[in-house]
């Protein structure tokens, strides 16, 4: 008994070291000169633009994750062939390696002196430094998510019930519409719940191949450091504010439905530590370069 | 074999065909056969009358239809009273039904059953046994069922077809086969075997005589074990050159020779007996 008691104290003093107080503090510093600072430092037209871009990021490159993360499982798990193996490791790439390697890799090759960027320049359509390359660093970065969650369904489930639906005649699209979607739809929407959280929390990617352009290729957190490194604290807290009010609205959508949320196959209490897991490294590396001041 | 009849699978050689139209390049939505898989394979996510419903939904009938067609489905195979739960709500038995009312949904030119009592316990299985032969009477479908259990397929089949490692041994009447055995493998699949003279027989073909009536052909064997089994009696025997073998006995042809164990008595092949037909391999 006072062993679990003794357990429970030391988690809890952890989690709050970690995770409480200092995201507690941000909203306390946030609202330290008055509510109208932090609604004025938000609703700045830099401020503004960095929700703005945000959201826009976040519509374009969770619904194409979700896409292609499921197209990902579905072929992991449906087909036999080489290299399917291959396939499956390769989606863990953006997980394993950090952030600014992925973006400094899309700069290599979709920048102006990139192998497909001056292509593509010559067609008009800028990439590096440009809504595109926010959109597919983002997309790069989280693209783990839905496949990770939605894979292993798809495994557990089988193609018994595929083959029946095919067997009772329906079309290979209406047994994914109506047989594997629904089967798979609980994992699908936790994946895209630590999705969107990422793409909204994504820094490092997105400050290498957005140049980081106020009012035109600066994000949230891009808005949060510029506001660090211009000496304006209350831009930088107010900017974090929404970046966490943002993302627990995601999580208050798309991951409380508690009969979803058992489905799922992982822990539900993985929920919000994990997505505040993906909130915080972009506070740390902004204070960080506070610091460094 | 289900699942190449069914399109789930391609055949290495041969074609598939189905009243007399070949379907071995059909894809398997197209070729309206209903199939009942091992483990049901159940759409989890749909109440039993989704589930039933399924093939006709696909296939754009009217809506008053199918729900006419499925209400008839689920009163035939008697779980209209759980219609509206999921499966895992179901029974073994119930799912089992359900997911035979799924397949005859599409009226299927072929009914294709994978063990479908395989998982059931012995009463329930027997129970859906006379069920099912019963259903059949109504419904009149060709029907493939496959089992292992060869007591299941010579109470539900009007033609058994012995399969051993994939390959055909023989297609026959389950009298025919039971009889009149292609070879040693389907004699033995298909009933107990004894060896006798160097031969296989069913262990109620051999006949027991006492000193009195005995035919020229009896061998003298030696009682070594009687064992009651409620309607029959089995009677282990030495021969005279040391090889056992056993024997069948009625209740009353073995009260009659009154069998203890140590026993002299004399065997012999019954007249009217299960031989390996020679003609074919």
């Amino acid at each position: 008994m006072r062993r679990r008691i003794v357990l429970r104290g030391v988690v809890l003093v952890y989690v709050s070291l970690l995770v409480t107080v200092p995201v507690g503090s941000v909203f306390y510093r946030a609202f330290d000169r008055g509510v109208a600072a932090a609604w004025d430092a938000v609703t700045s037209p830099p401020g503004l633009h960095a929700l703005w871009l945000t959201v826009i990021v976040a519509a374009i490159a969770v619904p194409l994750d979700a896409v292609f993360g499921v197209g990902v499982a579905l072929i992991v798990s449906r087909h036999r062939f080489p290299g399917v193996f291959l396939l499956d490791a390769l989606v863990d790439i953006p997980l394993a390696l950090s952030p600014v390697v992925v973006g400094l890799s899309l700069v290599l090759v979709y920048g102006v002196t990139g192998w497909f960027g001056r292509t593509l320049a010559g067609w008009g359509i800028q990439v590096i430094f440009s809504l595109p390359g926010i959109v597919m660093a983002c997309a790069a970065v989280a693209l783990p998510y839905v496949v990770r969650e939605v894979l292993p369904v798809l495994e557990e489930i089988g193609t018994d019930q595929e083959q029946a639906a095919a067997t009772l005649g329906a079309r290979p699209f209406t047994v994914f519409r109506r047989i594997t979607l629904p089967s798979i739809r609980a994992g699908l929407a936790y994946g895209v719940t630590l999705t969107t959280a990422r793409v909204l929390g994504e820094f490092g990617a997105v400050s290498i191949v957005s140049g980081n352009i106020e009012g035109r290729t600066q994000t949230l957190t891009l808005f949060i450091q510029d506001s660090i490194n211009n000496l304006n604290p209350v831009g930088a807290y107010a900017g974090s504010v929404l970046l966490a009010v943002l993302a627990f609205c995601v999580l208050g959508i798309l991951g409380t439905d508690p009969k979803k949320r058992r489905l799922s196959w992982r822990s539900t209490s993985a929920t919000s530590p994990s997505s505040l897991g993906t909130l915080l490294p972009s506070m740390a590396s902004a204070s960080v370069s506070q610091q460094d001041r | 074999m289900l699942r190449i009849v069914a399109g789930l699978e391609e055949p290495d050689a041969g074609t598939v065909e189905v009243d007399g139209r070949d379907m071995t390049n059909v894809p398997v939505r197209e070729r309206g056969v209903g199939f009942c898989f091992q483990h049901y394979a159940p759409f989890r996510h749909l109440t039993v009358r989704r589930n039933v419903a399924f093939g006709l939904e696909v296939r754009k009938r009217p809506k008053p239809e199918v729900r006419r067609r499925v209400d008839e489905l689920l009163e035939l195979v008697r779980i209209a009273h759980v219609a509206e739960r999921y499966p895992s709500q179901l029974s073994g038995g119930q799912r089992q039904r359900m997911a035979l009312a799924r397949a005859l949904a599409i009226e299927p030119s072929v009914l294709l059953l994978d063990e479908p009592f395989g998982a059931l316990d012995a009463q329930v299985r027997q129970q859906l046994r006379g069920w099912l032969r019963e259903l059949h009477e109504k419904i009149a479908v060709t029907t493939l069922f496959v089992t292992h259990d060869q007591e299941e397929a010579m109470a539900i089949a009007d033609r058994l077809a012995v399969i051993n490692n994939g390959r055909l041994e023989q297609v026959g009447s389950p009298g025919d086969l039971y009889d009149h055995p292609a070879n040693d493998f389907v004699l033995s699949f298909l009933g107990p075997v004894t060896e006798f003279d160097g031969e296989l027989v069913r262990p109620h073909d051999l006949v027991v005589h006492g000193d009195g009536d005995r035919p020229v052909s009896a061998r003298p064997a030696v009682v070594e074990r009687v064992t009651h089994l409620g309607f029959e009696v089995r009677v282990d025997l030495r021969l005279d050159r040391g090889d056992a073998a056993w024997a069948q006995l009625s209740r009353g042809h073995a009260a009659e020779l009154s069998l203890s164990a140590g026993d002299r008595v004399w065997v012999a092949r019954a007249v009217e007996r299960a031989v390996v037909a020679t003609t074919s391999a």
